[in-house]
């Protein structure tokens, strides 16, 4: 292949593959949601010797996350606390609902 | 009798050795069956660590086949530095040397899997190259030099590597097809996942990493594998952001 037929090869690729992307874009990005998990489910792949999954202790654990769609963390229905207050999930972490 | 921590090391990994003689519990009595319950918890405790850092390993083999694995290798790899994060790099190599599991020839890949998605896991953050940066004029774009993520991987693979993680991972996958298979592991967004590579994609991704331009780059994947499709492979890189942005070179 020529100079010439190699460049016009990669900036067709190129085109192709930016075409992709426009189709796909965002359409999977995710965020960190606190707040929600159930004991012992919050996410985590970091493997031996660390101390994050499955860790929470108790349900909808303020420190704890899981991964949820962007956008949606907020708009989870959680039941209301103990007293009555209602609990939200949050990209922050919380401070309810920690283990004593 | 003082015991030296040669012994007190050798003694606890290795269970046809006596207690090392001289251990004292807090009332100055001997503490032989303490030393039996120390020694038993280290390799206990780093069976788990193994089956937690090989999940696809650990699914192939079943517990009692992994468990009895792992007594043998954390004898014989002990580990190295306190980061259990980290334990378990020498599994591949002992595996493909590990005569009675001589016949699951793709296990030693599938721990590399494993291993290759914990790293990536804990690699550094880095910005994904952002596609626009690919819109330039042919001459820059074919001289452009890009650098892989931190916490992008890959696993070359005889195996149908990607098909059997698949099978292990996902309800309703198909069975594991009769090719090799290489492996791109990336990190989007918070977890690493991985993807099947295209025929060639692997080459050109090591060959863009250790520095060749997006031209040399095509032309080696080219000359290995004629009908090499860059749209397919570059298409795949963009999307799960297994690039970075390499400033250093073109600005």
């Amino acid at each position: 292949m020529s100079n010439t037929m190699k460049t016009v090869a990669i900036v067709g690729a190129v085109a192709a593959a930016m075409t992709a992307q426009v189709t796909t874009a965002q359409a999977a990005a995710k965020e960190k949601c606190y707040g929600i998990s159930l004991a012992g489910a919050n996410d985590c792949a970091a493997g031996p010797g660390t101390t994050c999954a499955g860790t929470s202790t108790v349900d909808y654990q303020g420190n704890a996350w899981t991964l949820v769609d962007a956008g949606t963390c907020t708009e989870i229905e959680l039941p209301a606390m103990a007293d009555g207050t209602p609990r939200q999930g949050s990209l922050e972490e919380l401070d309810r609902d920690l283990p004593a | 009798m003082i015991v030296t921590q040669t012994r007190f090391r050798g003694a606890l990994l290795d269970p046809t050795q006596a207690v090392p003689e001289g251990l004292l519990d807090g009332a100055d009595q001997p503490a032989g069956r303490r030393f039996a319950v120390y020694r038993n918890n280290v390799v206990v405790s780093l069976t788990e660590a193994l089956q937690v850092a090989f999940p696809l390993v650990y699914k192939l083999l079943g517990a009692q086949t992994f468990a009895r694995l792992a007594g043998i290798y954390v004898r014989a790899h002990p580990p190295s530095s306190p980061l259990m994060m980290h334990y378990g790099a020498a599994l591949p190599g002992f595996l493909e040397t590990f005569e009675p599991l001589a016949h699951l020839g793709y296990l030693a890949d599938c721990a590399r899997l494993d291993l290759a998605l914990r790293a990536a896991y804990h690699a550094a953050d880095a910005p994904a190259l952002a596609p626009e940066r690919l819109q330039c004029a042919p001459e820059a774009l074919v001289g452009m030099s890009l650098a892989l993520h931190p916490a992008t991987r890959i696993v070359r693979s005889r195996w149908p590597l990607y098909d059997i993680w698949r099978l292990n991972n996902e309800a309703d996958a198909p069975k594991p097809r009769a090719v090799a298979q290489d492996v791109l592991i990336t990190r989007p967004e918070f977890d690493p996942s991985p993807h099947l590579l295209p025929e060639g994609g692997a080459l050109w991704l090591e060959s863009l990493a250790s520095g060749q331009t997006f031209g040399a780059a095509h032309d080696t994947a080219l000359a290995a594998v004629p009908d090499f499709d860059l749209a397919q492979a570059l298409t795949l890189a963009l999307q799960t952001s297994a690039l970075t942005d390499d400033k250093t070179k073109d600005d």
